[in-house]
């Protein structure tokens, strides 16, 4: 009995999810091997094979790589830094660099735009310092800078919980063995944080690959992801919710094949099925 | 008129509450009699008159608004209220008329109906043929904007758009027809053309453009010539002139090719319940000092002569982009519906651009 009163506690969330995880995900499936007239066809799917398709999505997998990488690089330092603070103070610090995530993402991304416009504050900075003006505004770098920005709490949180519950008596046993600081970096503190890197990684990669709003609002209509394209095939005046259907199908599964990837070669490193 | 902003959407939706409220208790038959429905863009219009007209005839009117022409057809053809009036883009009232939506007007019975100028109707006449079902409320052009200080020589041409001198500092629209509207005319074809090879000459030109493009924009073409961002801009005339109103360096011109006309106008939709009540509505709106209320808050072009006459000459030539010029409506040409096929290969050709 105690068993079945425990099971319904979940019956909200799988509630939720049947109705928007599982249904919307059938009404993609449907559409994405249906046309207009109902009938079967694997055209939605295969035009991703298309350039005008394949372009954006290889730009997005390369731009999201980008800045996932970004992310960790900025992040694993930071927690490393942070997780050696005792629990009161790093408290506070975690919550500064949480603090953006209160305000709108769609302000944030604003903010970047009147940052890095031609005459904006970057370059008015630089003209006071004697510096050339730079030229990022609309341009894949733009894309980058603001996607990673926006995700980068993502990467950082995961890292920092997983970092602050390795056991310290772990590393100062390492230390009595004679490891140098590098070696308890690769063999003792990398492992034991794998947990908090993969769950950051996902997090960062997954959601940036179909990114389009911040790829819109900085990149002045100039760079074409395949969230633009998924978008256009949704919302324009000649909407085709299949072919969209099937875009999102194929991004789906790229996302998918480059998990199995990541997963083997984590495999590889000696991690232990973490997810 | 693609982008009226969202200001008033919350009253509209207060408004449709308070109808709902309204339609309890009485026969539907018996409050049509004295209340017209009314279906307008988003602020487009000063609410003033609205209330004005009520006292002056009795006629309540229940004001709704939308913000795409799409997002209006597809509340109309809902049928859950039924409109008396629509007022709507050149496009979309040419599909209306040709799936038959819509009434004809009984212009006769109006008795400012004359204010609307001659060369309106004629421009009309795009979509509504021998002239039977519309009434004509705005219109404006698409033309470059450009800032004074950031030019050598005043562009006239939509040439000037392909100025290697001005490389990343020209914006276009994002939006697929408005962006072929500059190619196609410098080829001179008709912006309503089908045909796939000339299609495909203007993407190549849009192609080679592209790297002297610094955005493709949709709504912050404004802020960001009012920034001044870029030299030069393709923008719509009604927010060239607001822009210019942010920043006396902006200029607006119709290039010497030509370019594309807008035309937003009224029609009875087919449903309505009170046809007598919307053309004394549309009668009201022609009025002189209504249209010149209306003219005042929403500052895009009037057909209206009425008020044409009583502006002086110097505000009509400081402000080209509401004024054009006589000649100008001559080099215009208006948006048609080109059906699904070509839609589709706008949208490809669109792809194309974006993704080169």
């Amino acid at each position: 009995m105690k068993k079945l009163g425990s099971r319904l506690l979940a019956g909200p969330y799988v509630l939720w999810m049947v109705l928007f995880t599982i249904i919307p995900l059938c009404l993609i499936l449907y559409n994405a091997f249906t046309n207009i007239d109902g009938g079967f066809t694997l055209d939605n799917v295969a035009a991703v094979t298309d350039y005008v398709n394949a372009k954006p999505l290889f730009l997005s997998l390369g731009m999201s790589l980008v800045v996932t990488l970004a992310c960790f690089l900025l992040s694993f330092p930071l927690a490393l830094v942070l997780s050696k603070y005792s629990k009161n103070k790093n408290s506070i610090i975690v919550m500064v660099f949480i603090l953006p995530m209160w305000m709108n993402f769609m302000l944030r991304t604003l903010a970047w735009r009147l940052i890095l416009l031609n005459n904006g504050f970057l370059n008015r900075g630089l003209d006071i310092l004697g510096f050339d003006p730079v030229y990022l505004m609309n341009t894949k770098a733009a894309i980058i800078l603001g996607t990673a920005y926006d995700y980068f709490p993502f990467m950082l949180l995961p890292i920092y919980n997983a970092l602050v519950k390795i056991d310290k008596d772990v590393i100062n046993a390492a230390k009595d063995l004679g490891a140098t600081s590098f070696i308890i970096l690769k063999k003792v503190i990398l492992p034991l944080s794998l947990p908090g890197i993969v769950s950051g990684i996902t997090m960062v990669f997954v959601p940036s690959m179909s990114e389009f709003v911040i790829a819109d609002m900085l990149g002045g209509g100039k760079v074409y992801l395949i969230g633009n394209a998924i978008e256009q095939a949704f919302n324009s005046g000649y909407a085709d919710v299949h072919l969209g259907s099937g875009l999102s199908l194929s991004l789906m599964g790229l996302i998918i094949i480059s998990m199995v990837i990541y997963k083997f070669f984590d495999r590889g490193e000696g991690g232990h099925g973490l997810w | 008129m693609q982008k009226k902003t969202i200001r008033f959407k919350a009253v509209s939706v207060l408004t449709a509450a308070a109808m709902l409220f309204a339609s309890c208790g009485r026969s539907a038959e018996e409050k049509a009699a004295n209340q017209i429905i009314v279906f307008n863009y988003g602020d487009y219009i000063d609410r003033d008159v609205l209330g004005q007209f009520e006292e002056e005839t009795g006629i309540k009117v229940v004001y709704e608004e939308f913000l795409t022409p799409e997002a209006m057809y597809t509340k109309y053809k809902n049928g859950t209220i039924k409109y008396d009036l629509v007022c709507c883009s050149d496009y979309m009232v040419d599909k209306m008329i040709k799936e038959k939506e819509v009434k004809e007007i009984d212009y006769a019975s109006m008795e400012h109906i004359s204010n609307i100028g001659d060369t309106y109707w004629k421009v009309s006449e795009n979509f509504d043929a021998g002239h039977k079902y519309t009434v004509p409320y705005f219109w404006g052009t698409v033309g470059i904007l450009y800032n004074t200080t950031m030019i050598d020589k005043v562009p006239d041409s939509w040439n000037d758009l392909w100025d290697k001198q001005y490389k990343n500092n020209i914006i276009m629209q994002n939006s697929v027809r408005d962006s072929f509207v500059p190619p196609l005319v410098l080829d001179g074809c008709s912006i309503n053309t089908k045909d796939e090879a000339s299609l495909r000459k203007a993407l190549d030109a849009l192609k080679e453009q592209k790297d002297l493009v610094q955005s493709y924009l949709v709504d912050e073409v404004r802020d960001d010539m009012v920034n001044g961002q870029a030299a030069m801009a393709v923008i719509y005339s009604g927010e060239a002139s607001l822009a210019s109103e942010y920043n006396e360096d902006l200029e607006y011109i119709v290039p010497k090719e030509g370019t594309n006309i807008w035309m937003d106008s009224w029609v009875i939709p087919e449903g309505g319940r009170n046809y007598n009540g919307a053309v004394k509505f549309l009668d009201f709106l022609c009025r002189e000092d209504i249209a010149q209320k209306n003219f005042d808050y929403v500052y895009y072009s009037t057909p209206n002569e009425a008020v044409l006459d009583g502006i002086d000459e110097e505000e009509k030539e400081e402000d080209t982009a509401i004024f054009p010029e006589d000649d100008v409506l001559g080099r215009c040409e208006m948006f048609t519906y080109l059906g699904p096929e070509t839609e589709e290969l706008y949208n490809r050709l669109w792809k194309e651009l974006k993704v080169y």
